[in-house]
């Protein structure tokens, strides 16, 4: 609309610029300052049901070109008020996720609901602040105590100054068993799992909008990982196929039917269980079974070779003592 | 001088080079806590260049921080009749370096352990010989990416603590020619590094691990370990022995609360 500029009018601001150039300079320094903090690109979100929608991360690791923002994250919309579902991998990945939120709804963020304590769904916390309430699993407190000050070291490299505004940031109610939020007229409902793919692991089922929001208990292209027991993710996900969702949003992966979503991972898992028994069995030693275990998988899945060798030492170490 | 030879000591002044930048990098991209840790933990003796006659294995980089393989050997020539006495695992930018130290029995060439790895570190080996001197090699390590985290899994389960296992490997080609044989141990233990008072959370982890482990043949020392809190939860030693007919094999673990735990297994002749 405004590509072309009369000759009357550019000669006039030509002028301008000459005359008030000092005050030019200082007029754009200042809109460019405005610019950054106003127009925060809202992250890409999917509309799952009415009030629930997801952000897809990318299938990557955590990097700053990234923003860290490889987790899929959430939100479910009542009538009091908004709860977010993981806050990805940095404060920026967050406070994208809250510039689409607010484009959606101006209700207030009652809950940030963390579904385990892995950086790529918990880095954004602080982007939050009471009174929003925090919630997550019993021993998310404990994880994040343990490993936080070790994330903030170690994803350093990987992030960079993107980690600066990062802080790790505890639950203030947890849920031991079975919690439910209300939203006003949207109830979640929040699970906390015995160990299985880290052993703080929570899912959000939103029944309004038959969604199950599954964090890292799910993948979908995304190879699995595991960081706390194979043997009880292999059970929790015979549980977990009996919630009455219709379509999860997975932790990584595409939001998916549900429970068809499970068949892949448990594939895999059944897989490596398998691998790695037969391994223990032979008397071949960790570090060699650590590069056969479920080898077999290699074409099904992305960022196979960054994780498999991974998920093997840690199944053969487990799977060592049955 | 032939421009062959000439050629040959220009290749190895570069690959020196080559090497020696890469080393600094490693170096300096690690820190080096070297110096300081050999001459504390050894007492300010000599460490010779061990290359040729001991190896240490580990992965390039850590697949998963809490649980990294490590396997170290005696490599020594046909006919040296020098053997292993002791064998220090250091991790150079670990909080706590000195990972583990074992004093070994009679047919140790072999010791597989699995260690925690905070960051991008050196791993030294150093072995004492039966001439009285103490040898050194080493390899660089890089720190696993993701969240893993070289912390124990979960909250362990306490009614498990102490239970033992025992395994006896099939003899390998090597061990049938030599006589010796393969053993595993493994402990269940938390092997908790421990955790100041966490001034968010506030929670407190005390340190708790293993600290000696002892496996014998009979009433013959097979090997002992102090470990440290670089060993990873479930304490697990593979190693070689030689076989002394003794019918049983026994351990010992001890851990920072003065906990004991024992176990008695017979020894599989056909193994």
């Amino acid at each position: 609309m405004f590509t072309i500029l009369d000759s009357s009018r550019k000669r006039g601001l030509i002028a301008a610029i000459g005359t008030l150039s000092i005050i030019g300079v200082i007029l754009v320094a200042t809109a460019t300052a405005c610019a950054s903090q106003e127009q925060i690109e809202p992250l890409t979100v999917t509309k799952v049901a009415d009030g629930t929608y997801a952000h897809v991360g990318a299938i990557a690791l955590m990097s700053a070109e990234n923003e860290g923002a490889i987790a899929n994250v959430g939100f479910v919309v009542g009538d009091n008020g908004v709860a977010v579902i993981d806050t990805g991998g940095s404060v920026r990945e967050a406070h994208r996720l809250l510039a689409a939120i607010r484009r959606v709804t101006n209700k207030p963020i009652l809950f940030v609901v963390n579904t385990h304590a892995h950086p790529d769904h918990v880095f954004g916390n602080a982007a939050f602040a009471a009174p929003t309430v925090f919630v997550g699993h019993a021993n998310l407190a404990r994880a994040l105590a343990e490993r936080g000050p070790y994330y903030l070291d170690s994803f350093r490299r990987r992030l960079g100054a993107l980690l600066d505004d990062v802080k790790i940031v505890p639950p203030t109610l947890t849920v031991d068993g079975e919690t439910k939020l209300d939203l006003g007229h949207r109830t979640l409902t929040l699970r906390a799992w015995p160990a299985s793919h880290s052993d703080s692991d929570l899912t959000v089922f939103d029944e309004t909008g038959g969604t199950l929001f599954a964090g890292d208990l799910v993948f979908l292209q995304h190879v699995p990982i595991l960081d706390a027991s194979l043997r009880g993710w292999l059970k929790t996900i015979d549980e977990l196929r009996r919630v009455p969702a219709k379509k999860v949003v997975p932790g990584h992966g595409p939001i998916a039917d549900w429970p068809a979503a499970l068949a892949p991972e448990q594939a895999y898992l059944e897989h490596l269980a398998n691998d790695c028994r037969d391994l223990i069995k032979r008397g071949v030693p960790l570090a060699a079974a650590a590069q056969t275990a479920a080898t077999s998988e290699k074409f099904h899945w992305e960022l196979f070779e960054e994780y498999n060798s991974r998920n093997a030492t840690a199944a053969y170490s487990e799977l060592e003592w049955d | 001088m032939s421009y062959l030879r000439l050629r040959t000591v220009f290749t190895i002044g570069l690959v020196a080079l080559a090497l020696a930048a890469a080393r600094h990098r490693a170096a300096a991209e690690a820190g080096d806590s070297w110096p300081d840790v050999a001459r504390d933990a050894f007492n300010g003796r000599p460490l010779a260049d061990g290359t040729g006659l001991i190896a240490i294995e580990m992965p390039a980089r850590a697949e998963d921080a809490a649980i990294v393989p490590v396997t170290f050997r005696t490599t020594l020539p046909a006919g040296d009749t020098r053997v292993l006495k002791t064998f220090t695992l250091v991790i150079d930018e670990n909080p706590s370096p000195v990972a583990a130290a074992f004093k070994v029995g009679p047919g140790v060439t072999m010791i597989s352990t699995r260690v925690r790895v905070d960051s991008y570190t050196n791993v030294h080996a150093v072995a004492e010989l039966s001439d009285g001197q103490l040898y050194v090699v080493q390899t660089y390590i890089k720190a696993s990416g993701g969240c893993s985290a070289p912390m124990t899994k979960g909250d362990a389960d306490k009614a498990k603590i102490g239970q033992m296992r025992f395994r006896q490997f099939a003899p390998s080609s090597a061990g049938i020619a030599s006589g010796a044989r393969e053993v595993q141990i493994m402990v269940r233990h938390p092997n908790n590094s421990g955790l100041q008072r966490d001034q968010v959370s506030l929670l407190y982890i005390p340190l708790l691990i293993v600290r000696e482990l002892r496996v014998w043949q009979g009433d013959e020392l097979a090997l002992e370990m102090d470990g440290g809190i670089s060993i990873s939860e479930d304490p697990n030693l593979r190693f070689t022995y030689m076989p002394n007919g003794a019918a049983t094999f026994r351990a010992e673990a001890v851990d920072t609360d003065g906990r004991v735990f024992k176990g008695e297994w017979p020894a599989d002749q056909a193994m």
